[in-house]
């Protein structure tokens, strides 16, 4: 057979009007993600099943089991139990997702290849890291991950979590509580307010004449109207907030001799709760997709501005008006997993919808919510419309939105985990 | 919120010179006929307690699910803890299709679809709630309101492929396999009644916050596509 120029026009054709598949003389499309929080185990859950077997997932997860941030607090509150916050890979793995428990310590960008600390190496053809955060060394002078047993971040569940509700019950009578809140931006806005509510409610009821004190480098913070109404109506005179106006960012510890130093001056406290400030999970800075703390994104795809194969989800990403939050970083999820399926099996790629809300307890049956729809635009994701609960509700619409939120846990966890 | 609306309305339509006319509220010597249907589960008048479902005394006005000594729907306590208040309007669309309304009320009536007939039995229950029907700030005792969905958005065809796409965002929350922890489930939702849902979201009827903000920018197509993926969903 001869091969004129038309055959060949017309096989060049169909073979750009096929989709991409990056076989690379290998047989099926590889994506390996890094990280199995909400970002990643989501992206991982979705492309296995919706692709059917066609794309080889792997994910790679140093722990066994995953303790969810979120809901974290209402154990330091006392209505969920650690055992309530851990959940197992084992749902991943059945739906044919190869976890790998292993820290990824090198990415190599031009071979494509992820290394691990156990040695092994991974090729890759789509790469998405949803790595969560990191602490910037020394943004809270006197605290580093040396005193963080002294004085606990609890800002990654597990462990610390435990650390702290274990010294928050050990506090003296009329002992005090502090906080070092964190700057924007950081995971979980409401996070550390949800937090200061909790510690209160148990501080109520086991040792009502502590108190709270809160340094915070903001002038205000998400739900702040909520959260200050829920403190009056059920921690009177127990949470004094210390914002920016009144040297909130002014603040250094010293884990030794159990000091906070807020504008100068000097308080001995019992716990100290220290949330520094955030940045992108370290491998997101090993890849190379960091661009100062944190990874910027193409808002369509998630995919970095530095890389078109690699994509960053969640808290480690920049990408515009989304709060960091395990809601988002499921959202985020999604639309990436359409993209990256979309690119390697030719599965048709639907427009980017993302959207988030987040809910908050301030005390027993006191659930508070906001939340909001976002959309792609070339700078960035952008927000569409949003909500946010009203102070003065009554008792039945914060009852109806606490227990709205564990039927958001028990769906967020099954949509992630399978 | 219902009483002010209706209030701009009428007021609207006072200044776009269509009358208010008389024939616009409802009967309630004819609503009484028609309430014969309903009376086997609800009583109403002097010394009316709970049947089966709730005395209907004093109902204008009530939050949903409002009753202390009533055990309401799953449904209903979430639509009263949601704002939803019995009013004309109100009524007149949970009466035309209580299911779509309330999609788990346990009320096993299957609608009432001519209109007049529901103006004429609004217009009767009113007569046992306490505001005067004759002063401004009382409930009307029925508003003309037009609630139907459109036909030809009922008729659209929903893509289930994207359907299963645009999906992943409800079962953040709305768990696939049907299970409800705190947020109803969604699966194997009719059609039909999945879109009049949605636009009663969108539309802002039902009362959700989270919802509003979902259907809110859902377009028809994308309303149709996630019924016709729902409907079938089998996992």
């Amino acid at each position: 057979m001869t091969l004129n120029r038309r055959m060949f026009m017309g096989a060049t054709a169909a073979a750009m009007a096929a989709p991409m598949v990056l076989a690379d003389g290998h047989g099926k499309p590889r994506v390996v993600v890094i990280g199995g929080g909400a970002g990643g185990a989501t992206a991982a859950r979705y492309i296995a099943k919706d692709s059917k077997g066609a794309v080889d997932v792997t994910l790679i997860e140093p722990t066994r089991t995953y303790y969810t941030c979120f809901f974290s607090n209402l154990y330091l509150g006392g209505f969920k139990q650690m055992s309530d916050l851990g959940h197992s890979y084992g749902g991943l793995a059945a739906n044919g997702v190869n976890v790998v428990h292993d820290w990824a310590v090198g990415v190599d960008r031009d071979t494509k290849t992820v290394t691990l600390a156990g040695g092994a190496s991974i090729k890759y053809d789509k790469l998405i890291l949803s790595p969560g955060i990191d602490f910037v060394d020394m943004s809270v002078p006197g605290w580093d991950i040396t005193t963080q047993n002294a004085m606990p971040h609890a800002y990654k569940a597990g462990s610390q979590t435990e650390l702290l509700k274990a010294q928050l019950m050990a506090m003296p009578e009329g002992g005090v509580f502090a906080m070092v809140a964190p700057p924007n931006p950081y995971r979980c806005p409401p996070g550390p307010y949800e937090r200061i509510s909790m510690v209160a409610h148990y501080l109520k009821n086991n040792n009502p004449t502590a108190k709270i004190i809160v340094a915070d480098p903001k002038p205000k913070f998400s739900k702040m109207g909520l959260f200050k109404e829920g403190w009056s109506n059920h921690y009177e005179g127990m949470v004094d907030w210390i914002g920016e106006d009144f040297g909130g960012g002014n603040v250094s510890v010293d884990a030794s001799a159990m000091t906070v130093t807020i504008d100068g001056e000097e308080t001995k406290v019992d716990v100290c709760n220290v949330i520094p400030a955030m940045k992108a999970g370290r491998i997101a800075d090993i890849a190379g997709v960091t661009d100062g703390n944190w990874a910027p994104v193409n808002a369509a795809d998630m995919s970095t501005k530095a890389d078109p194969d690699v994509y960053v989800l969640g808290d480690a990403s920049q990408q515009g008006d989304m709060p960091k939050s395990g809601f988002s970083a499921n959202s985020q999820a999604k639309v990436c997993a359409n993209a990256v399926r979309g690119a390697l099996t030719g599965s048709k790629v639907f427009p980017a919808k993302f959207s988030n809300t987040c809910w908050s307890l301030i005390a027993a049956d006191d659930g508070v919510k906001v939340g909001a729809t976002y959309e792609a635009t070339p700078d960035k994701i952008a927000k569409v419309d949003g909500f946010i609960s009203q102070t003065g509700e009554s008792a039945d619409v914060r009852k109806a939105t606490y227990q709205e939120s564990e039927g958001w846990y028990s769906g967020i966890t099954a949509d992630m985990l399978g | 919120m219902m009483r002010y609306s209706w209030l701009l309305s009428t007021v609207a339509a006072a200044l776009l010179g269509s009358p208010a006319t008389a024939d616009e509220f409802g009967d309630p010597e004819a609503g009484a006929k028609v309430y014969s249907q309903c009376k086997g589960c609800h009583q109403v008048g002097a010394g009316a307690t709970h049947r089966i479902g709730p005395h209907l005394n004093g109902l204008f006005g009530r939050p949903a699910a409002g009753l202390e000594d009533f055990k309401y729907s799953k449904s209903f306590q979430r639509a009263g803890a949601s704002g939803l208040e019995w009013h004309a309007e109100t009524l007149d669309a949970f009466l035309e299709n209580p299911r779509s309304y309330a999609s788990g009320t346990r009320m096993s009536y299957r609608g009432l679809k001519d209109e007049t007939d529901r103006k004429n039995v609004i217009a009767y229950l009113r007569t046992f709630s306490d505001d005067p029907a004759n002063i401004p700030e009382a409930d009307p005792t029925a508003t003309p309101t037009d609630h139907d969905i459109d036909p030809v958005i009922l008729a659209i065809q929903g893509d289930p492929e994207y359907g299963e796409y645009l999906s992943s965002e409800c079962t953040t929350c709305h768990q696939a396999s049907g299970g409800d922890d705190g947020i109803p489930s969604i699966v194997y939702w009719p059609e039909d009644e999945f879109v009049v849902a949605m636009h009663a979201y969108k539309n802002k009827q039902r009362k959700h916050p989270v919802m509003q903000m979902i259907a809110g920018r859902l377009n028809e197509e994308e309303i149709a596509a996630l019924a016709a993926y729902f409907k079938n969903l089998d996992n």
